[in-house]
């Protein structure tokens, strides 16, 4: 089953691929294999995590086909070269050489954090420029020893979403510069990676800011009762408090941060993204701020655009995933634009690095949000910031 | 301030552990057996009542039905599992109960899918909160105390006042010679599930006030301290299930409070260890000497 769909999957490509000659030829322009850019799409069509791989793949799919309508890149048409890996990380690698042996000059890619870490150390001896739409874990970008420092950058790899601590200093300087928060307590789940990621963050950034954090509690993992804690917080009578954790935690929380009479605004971070499905009562949650990658609730020209043409292509409303890959997508397409304007043969070496060079200085509008890179090829950029007010989720602004 | 707070978050936790306790013990009084689906007889309940809830009916006849649902389950699971293994050694009834509660967790899995429900907000829950002084306290900590105290009165008068109590002390004594003195044992054995069972349905219902988020998996952990509780406070014995429960309850409350959160379960079951250790019958157990 799974190697008709790899072959199905490359009868696509190749039917793709010719449907994009036929646009050549009807422009005008001489078809040939010179005349495109290879670029690799590693992600899972099927398998457990076939949900955020299909959402990739299609938010990149999309801005690729946007571009090659307004007549590609240097009059050369963008030539997607897929790649089924599974979510596995020996497929990954797998996919990885062929997307090679194939001759791409760069990848969109992977989605998991497992097998984009497997593949980033395998990119390395081809310096193949790569940026992944999904991958939120620091060790994508950066190789780290035991204690998660930082011993040297993966130059070649890029990222279009948050990493995790990004949020936490997102939220600490939104409830400092926006809530005008004087005083903040932080309430995290201490056996989840996610969670004490952005608790640290949090309060690092509010000691930078002058936030003064006046309670730290933490629960573990299979913790429902968070009353003590909750009770302990509410008596420091904070102006803000920091949950960062999954929804369905957050709903426990919430009930039970009233009945300990706390009255602090509630943050939280994406975790928090479903979590009007689980709240029995969101009226709880009034005043709280969360922050999210993107909103279809953004008011935004850019995003209402990809909005309209995503539902126009697929019939569905785009996620997250969705939205970062369209511009994980638009970032390494601009980038390819620099290095054909230093004519480099496409697949050389000398114009991997230029790819490389450009996504680096990256400095652009996109779907979510200005996007720049910092020393560790991760984006800066605004968040967008959801607020619940009167019972609903309403897009705040982006910050 | 503080303290006083802290205290009544620790009563309503303390009293819930000790209504499932109850039902715990007094199963283990009877017929010896560590009902390990007891716990998961509590998330039957909760989804009983979020049903009932959801569909617009006053939360009153939810708790009816979730009160009902959890002794008439509880009363099945007895009659098709647990009494063809009454002769059985303990070990087979054990591995049993087992089964059952997976089974119960599977079964929810696969009706309510393993994603978490919310619990329907009602007006106990919503109540605005009392200002007594500088202490503020919730209305459905003050509710959950209070029912857990009247129930255990109840029970306690159940037990000591009327006839059946009379036939569950005197089956749990020795349930031969009950049987020779013409008490029907399967009917008190029954019994005994079903107010155990009762006991965990208003537990369930107070349970989801506090916790309004219902998982196939929910009653596992509280089933789980509550038979802490119960050892603790010497298992077969109700006014140890009580004050097991409600020893446990504080313990992770003040534990929690003095900023040790990570050490709360662990605490718990340490004091399970040390219980077996020093004081295997718990606070008011019988000393058991064994039947020759």
């Amino acid at each position: 089953m799974k190697k008709k769909m790899r072959i199905l999957s490359l009868v696509l490509s190749v039917v793709m691929t010719v449907s994009l000659f036929a646009g050549c030829s009807g422009n005008g322009g001489s078809a040939g294999g010179s005349d495109t850019i290879k670029v690799g799409l590693l992600a899972p069509a099927t398998g457990e995590v076939a949900e955020y791989g299909i959402a990739v793949s299609n938010g990149a799919k999309l801005y690729i086909s946007e571009l090659n309508e307004k007549g590609g890149i240097n009059g050369k048409k963008i030539e997607l070269v897929s790649y089924d890996e599974e979510g596995d990380e020996a497929k990954a690698l797998t996919g990885y050489s062929s997307l090679v042996d194939q001759g791409v000059t760069a990848i969109i890619g992977d989605v998991t954090t497992a097998p984009t870490a497997a593949v980033v150390v395998e990119s390395q001896q081809d310096n193949m420029p790569m940026i992944t739409a999904s991958a939120t874990a620091e060790k994508i970008t950066c190789k780290l020893d035991d204690n998660g420092n930082v011993l040297s950058v993966y130059k070649n790899m890029f990222r279009s979403c948050f990493i995790d601590p990004f949020q936490g200093e997102k939220m600490a300087s939104f409830a400092f510069e926006k809530l005008n928060a004087k005083t903040a307590a932080v309430l995290y789940n201490s056996g989840s990676d996610y969670s004490v990621g952005l608790y640290k963050a949090f309060v690092a950034k509010a000691k930078e800011l002058g936030l003064e954090v006046v309670a730290e509690e933490s629960y573990g993992t299979d913790a429902v009762d968070f009353q003590a804690q909750l009770t302990n917080i509410a008596s420091k009578k904070p102006d803000v408090l920091f949950v960062p954790d999954y929804y369905k935690t957050i709903a426990l929380i919430a009930q039970q941060a009233k009945n300990a009479g706390l009255t602090a605004s509630m943050l939280g971070g994406d975790g928090w993204a479903s979590i009007m499905d689980v709240i029995q009562d969101a009226s709880l949650l009034n005043g709280a701020y969360f922050c999210s990658g993107y909103s279809t609730q953004d008011t935004s020209e850019a995003v209402q655009t990809f909005l309209t043409n995503y539902k126009a292509k697929y019939d569905s409303e785009p996620n997250m995933f969705a939205a970062q890959a369209y511009d994980a997508a638009a970032i390494l397409c601009a980038a390819l634009a620099k290095a054909e304007e230093q004519k480099l043969t496409a697949g050389s070496d000398e114009y991997k690095q230029a790819v490389i060079d450009a996504m680096k200085a990256t400095d652009m509008d996109c779907v979510t949000g200005h996007i720049t890179f910092d020393d560790y090829n991760n984006p800066q950029k605004t968040a967008v910031i959801i607020n619940i007010d009167g019972g609903e989720a309403k897009f705040w602004g982006n910050y | 301030m503080l303290f006083i707070s802290q205290l009544i978050n620790g009563l309503q936790l303390g009293s819930i552990y000790a209504l499932v306790a109850l039902g715990y013990s007094m199963v283990y009084g009877i017929i010896m057996l560590l009902n390990f689906a007891h716990g998961d007889i509590i998330m039957v309940g909760g989804y009983i009542a979020m049903l009932i809830i959801t569909a617009g009916i006053n939360p009153a006849v939810a708790v009816v039905a979730a009160i009902v649902g959890c002794a008439v389950l509880a009363m099945v699971i007895e009659k098709i599992a647990y009494k063809p293994l009454r002769s059985a050694p303990r070990i087979s009834l054990l591995i049993t109960a087992i089964g059952v509660s997976m089974l119960l967790q599977n079964l929810a899995q696969l009706v309510f899918s393993a994603n978490a429900r919310p619990f329907p907000s009602t007006n106990i829950i919503n109540a605005a909160n009392l200002q007594l002084g500088s202490v503020q306290i919730s209305v459905s900590a003050i509710v959950t105390i209070a029912v857990s105290v009247i129930s255990m009165i109840l029970l306690t008068l159940l037990v000591q006042k009327t006839r059946m109590g009379k036939a569950m002390r005197a089956v749990s004594e020795d349930m031969g010679a009950a049987q020779l003195m013409g008490i029907n044992v399967d009917r008190t054995v029954s019994f005994t599930f079903a107010v155990g069972s009762v006991l965990a349905g208003i537990g369930s219902v107070l349970y989801c006030c506090r916790y309004p988020v219902l998982t196939p998996t929910m009653g596992s952990l509280l089933g789980l301290k509550a038979f802490v509780a119960a050892v603790l406070g010497g298992i077969g014995s109700i006014p140890g299930a009580m004050i097991g429960g409600f020893a446990i309850g504080l313990a992770e409350v003040f534990v929690t409070s003095i900023g040790l959160s990570e050490w709360t379960d662990g605490i718990v079951f340490a004091i399970l260890i040390v219980v077996l250790l020093f004081r295997p019958t718990g606070f008011m157990g019988r000393s058991m000497s064994e039947k020759v």
